[in-house]
C-alpha cells in the first residue's frame, strides 16, 4: 500500500478528488443512504443523548485514570494467559509485531481490519521482512488488492463501485471464478472463495480491537462480515494491536458503547458479529495471545485540554458521513487513515503539524459542526479544529497571511481605522461597474472571485449613514 | 428597551441596506435603537483562522461598546454566536474582563430568535409578494439553535410564498476564510447548494447571516441565474410602500 510520506496539503489534493465526477458520485450516494439510515436508527431510541452523555463521561473518566486502568488491564490480560507488550511508537509496535510474527515462523498472517495498524503501516513493515500480508475485511481486501489506501474509516472502499470491483477481481484475484460480472453477490462469493483459503492455512492472525475491558482482560471486536472472527480464533497465533485510549473500565461501561456504536456506524440495532476473548482458553482458539499496547501520539494529545476529547472517538464514522467536506474531497485528501473530520483533528495531534498536509488538516473544516452533532461520545470537533488552526498558526511564524491578518486586525479592532477603510474600499465599487458586482480580484482574492461574483461596496457604510442621519449616541 | 444594535463590520461595510432594514424593524415594533460607535468586529474572523491574539483586543472593544444595554441585537447568527461561545474563552486570564463578557454575552441575540423568542413576536407587519426560501445557515442552526424561528417569522409575512429548500440543513461552504483557503471544495459545495436553490423554484433565498449569503449570491450572481440572496431582516422590514 502506498504511504502517507510527502502528501500535498489537503486543498490541492482535494482539487483532483472535487474534479472526479466517478468519485463523486459515488460519496454522494453512499454517505447520503448511510446518514439517512443513521437518523433513522438513532431516532428509534429516546435516550440517545443520555446515552451519548453517558458514553462521554466514561471516557473521560477512562482517559483522566489511564493509567490505574492501563495497569489493571495488564494484570488481567497476563493472569489469563496473554502477553502484553508496550510500544512508544508505530516503529516499536511494528518492530513487536514482526518478532512476534517471525518467533511463530509464519511466512504470512491473515488480518482482522484495524485502524491502529493502519495508523502504524504494519503491512509495509510486515512485508519489509517478507511476510505475506492478507487483509480479510472485504473492503480492506479490494484496497490491498488494488494497491490503493483506504478512503473511509468503516468502509475502505466507499471510492469505488462495483464496477471498479468487477474489473479489480478479475484483473487481480488468481483464484476468481471465470465470467466474474459485478453483480454484489457474485463478487462476495468470489471473495469468500479467495479468503476461505486463507483462513485454513494462517497460522497467525493480527487484529485491533474496538474496546478493551479493564477488569476482565477482556478484548472486543465488532464487525459485520464474521471474516474478522475467522482471524481472531482459528490461527494459533493472535496478536492485537491497541491503541491506549480503546480502554473501558468494567462490562457494565461496555454496554453504552455496544449500544452506541452499531448504530453510529452502519445504522443497525446491533451488528451482526461480537467476539470477545480474555487471554488464552486452552484447547479453544488462539493458544498463543499478544496484545500490543500502542501510544504513538496519545500521551501528548492527552495532556491537551481541548484536544484530548479526541481519544473518545471509537471509529465509527458517522462524522464523515455528515461531513460535507468529506463528501466532496473524498478519504484520501485527508493523507492519513483517519479521514474526516475526525482525522482532521486526530492526525495533526498524533503527527504534529510540520507536513504541509498536517498543517491544513485543521482549516479543511467549514466549521459546519454536522460532526458534532451526531458524534456519538460528543467531541466537539469544530472546537478542537479552531483551537488546532491557533497551534498551526503559532508554529509557522513564517506564513505570509500573518502580515494580512495582523494588517485586517489593526484595522477591524479600531472603529476609526474600519471607518477610514470602509471609505477607501467604497471606492471599489467604481471597478465594479453597472452590474454591481465585481467579477475578478487580484490574489489572493481571486480564490473568491474565480467562482463567484464579489458584492461592490457601496457608497456609504452604515456607520456613515447612521452618522450622517442619527448622529452619534456614545 | 434599549437596543443597542451590533450591524458587525462585514454588514456594515458591504450590506449598510441589512443594517438599516434592522432599524426600520425594531422601530416599526416600537423600539428605541442606538449604534455605538465605539463596534467595529467580533473577531470571529482571526479566531476561527487561528489569530486568537489578533481576536483579543476585539473582545475587549465589544464589550465597552455594549456595557449598558438591555439587548444587543445583530443580524448575523454567525457573529452572535462567536460572541456568546467563544468571548468567554478569549476572556480567560483577565477576571474584570471575564466578568464583563459574562454579564454582556446571555444578552446578545441573532434577529431571528430576538423577535420570535425575547419580544414575542412572530408577525412583524411585513409585506413581500414574492417566492421564498430560506437557507438555516449552520451557526444559526447548531450554535444559536434558531430552530424554526426565521420560518415562523417568513410564514407570517403578507404576500410571501415560501417554498422548501432541498437539503436545507446542509452547509453552503462559505465557512470564512475556508472559501479562499479552500476554494475547490468551497465551490462544489455551494455549486449544489445553488442547484437546491433553482430546484426550490424560488426568486429569492434568504437567511440569517450575509457572510453565507455574500458566497451564495456571488455564485447565483456569476452564474446569471436571476435569484436574489437578501437577508431576512430586509424581507421583514418590506412594507406596502417599498
Amino acid at each position: 500500500m502506498p504511504t502517507y510520506l510527502g502528501m500535498p496539503a489537503f486543498p490541492d489534493a482535494a482539487k483532483h478528488a472535487v474534479a472526479d465526477s466517478q468519485l463523486r458520485r459515488n460519496l454522494t450516494h453512499a454517505t447520503t443512504a448511510i446518514r439517512t439510515k443513521r437518523a433513522k436508527a438513532v431516532a428509534e431510541l429516546d435516550d440517545w443523548e443520555q446515552l451519548r452523555q453517558a458514553a462521554k463521561a466514561i471516557k473521560d473518566h477512562t482517559l483522566a485514570n489511564l493509567a490505574t486502568y492501563l495497569v489493571r488491564l495488564e494484570e488481567n490480560v497476563t493472569r489469563a494467559g496473554g502477553h502484553v507488550h508496550w510500544a512508544r511508537d508505530a516503529a516499536e509496535a511494528n518492530a513487536i509485531v514482526a518478532d512476534l510474527v517471525r518467533q511463530a515462523g509464519a511466512d504470512k498472517a491473515v488480518k482482522v481490519k484495524s485502524m491502529a495498524t493502519q495508523e502504524t503501516g504494519l503491512n509495509e513493515a510486515l512485508e519489509a521482512q517478507g511476510t505475506t500480508v492478507v487483509e480479510t475485511d472485504l473492503a480492506e481486501l479490494i484496497v490491498q488488492l488494488g494497491d490503493d489506501r483506504p478512503s473511509h474509516i468503516l468502509v475502505p472502499a466507499i471510492h469505488r463501485n462495483r464496477a471498479e470491483i468487477g474489473e479489480l477481481f478479475r484483473r487481480t484475484m488468481a483464484d476468481a471464478p471465470p465470467g466474474l460480472t459485478d453483480d454484489p453477490p457474485q463478487l462476495a462469493a468470489a471473495a469468500r472463495t479467495h479468503l476461505r483459503h486463507e483462513f485454513l492455512t494462517a497460522t497467525v492472525g493480527i487484529s485491533g480491537a474496538n474496546f478493551a475491558v479493564a477488569d476482565t482482560g477482556s478484548l472486543v471486536v465488532v464487525e459485520s462480515e464474521g471474516n474478522g472472527r475467522m482471524c481472531l480464533t482459528l490461527p494459533d497465533t493472535l496478536i492485537s494491536v491497541v491503541g491506549i485510549e480503546k480502554l473501558l473500565p468494567s462490562w457494565r461501561d461496555l454496554e453504552v458503547f455496544l449500544a452506541l456504536l452499531p448504530r453510529s456506524s452502519t445504522a443497525e440495532r446491533m451488528n451482526p458479529y461480537t467476539t470477545i476473548w480474555s487471554g488464552v482458553a486452552p484447547g479453544d482458539g488462539p493458544q498463543d495471545f499478544h496484545l500490543v499496547l500502542l501510544d504513538n501520539g496519545r500521551t501528548d494529545t492527552l495532556a491537551d485540554r481541548t484536544g484530548r476529547q479526541a481519544l473518545r472517538c471509537i471509529r465509527c464514522s458517522a462524522c464523515l458521513n455528515v461531513c460535507p467536506v468529506y463528501e466532496r474531497a473524498g478519504g484520501h485528501a485527508y493523507g492519513s487513515p483517519y479521514p474526516g473530520p475526525i482525522g482532521a483533528i486526530l492526525s495533526p495531534q498524533l503527527r504534529g503539524v510540520d507536513s504541509p498536509i498536517d498543517a491544513s488538516l485543521p482549516f479543511a473544516s467549514s466549521l459546519c459542526g454536522a460532526c458534532y452533532d451526531v458524534c456519538p461520545v460528543a467531541i466537539n470537533i469544530p472546537e478542537v479544529l479552531v483551537e488546532q488552526r491557533a497551534r498551526v498558526v503559532e508554529s509557522h511564524k513564517h506564513y505570509p497571511e500573518r502580515i494580512v491578518f495582523g494588517a485586517a486586525g489593526y484595522v477591524l479592532r479600531s472603529p476609526r481605522r474600519l471607518a477610514a477603510a470602509q471609505r477607501v474600499a467604497s471606492l471599489g465599487r467604481l471597478v465594479a461597474g453597472r452590474s454591481g458586482s465585481i467579477r475578478r480580484l487580484p490574489p489572493p482574492l481571486s480564490a473568491w472571485t474565480d467562482t463567484r461574483d464579489a458584492p461592490a461596496p457601496p457608497p456609504e457604510s452604515f456607520r456613515a449613514w447612521w452618522a450622517r442621519t442619527r448622529g452619534a449616541d456614545r | 428597551m434599549r437596543i443597542g444594535l451590533f450591524v458587525t463590520c462585514l454588514t456594515d461595510t458591504l450590506f449598510p441596506g441589512t443594517g438599516k432594514a434592522v432599524v426600520t424593524l425594531l422601530e416599526r415594533l416600537g423600539h428605541r435603537v442606538e449604534f455605538p460607535m465605539a463596534q467595529s468586529c467580533c473577531g470571529q474572523m482571526h479566531f476561527n483562522t487561528g489569530y486568537r491574539a489578533e481576536a483579543a483586543p476585539m473582545v475587549r472593544g465589544f464589550a465597552a461598546a455594549f456595557d449598558g444595554y438591555e439587548a444587543v441585537v445583530t443580524p448575523s447568527a454567525s457573529c452572535a454566536a462567536m460572541v456568546r461561545e467563544y468571548h468567554p474563552v478569549l476572556a480567560e486570564g483577565d477576571p474584570v474582563l471575564a466578568r464583563d463578557v459574562a454579564a454582556l454575552t446571555p444578552r446578545v441575540h441573532d434577529l431571528a430568535t430576538f423577535l420570535t423568542g425575547v419580544l414575542g413576536v412572530t408577525d412583524v407587519g411585513a409585506y413581500f409578494p414574492h417566492r421564498v426560501t430560506y437557507h438555516p445557515t449552520c451557526h444559526s442552526l447548531r450554535m444559536m439553535h434558531v430552530g424554526d424561528a426565521p420560518l415562523r417569522l417568513l410564514r407570517a409575512v403578507r404576500g410571501l410564498d415560501l417554498v422548501d429548500l432541498p437539503d436545507a440543513e446542509t452547509c453552503c461552504g462559505f465557512g470564512g476564510t475556508f472559501a479562499v483557503k479552500n476554494p475547490d471544495v468551497s465551490a462544489a459545495m455551494c455549486s449544489d447548494k445553488v442547484a437546491a436553490i433553482r430546484q426550490s423554484r424560488a426568486e429569492v433565498v434568504c437567511a440569517g447571516d450575509n457572510s453565507c449569503l455574500m458566497h451564495i449570491g456571488g455564485a447565483l450572481s456569476r452564474m446569471r441565474t436571476g435569484v436574489r440572496a437578501m437577508h431576512l431582516a430586509e424581507i421583514l422590514a418590506s412594507g406596502d410602500a417599498a
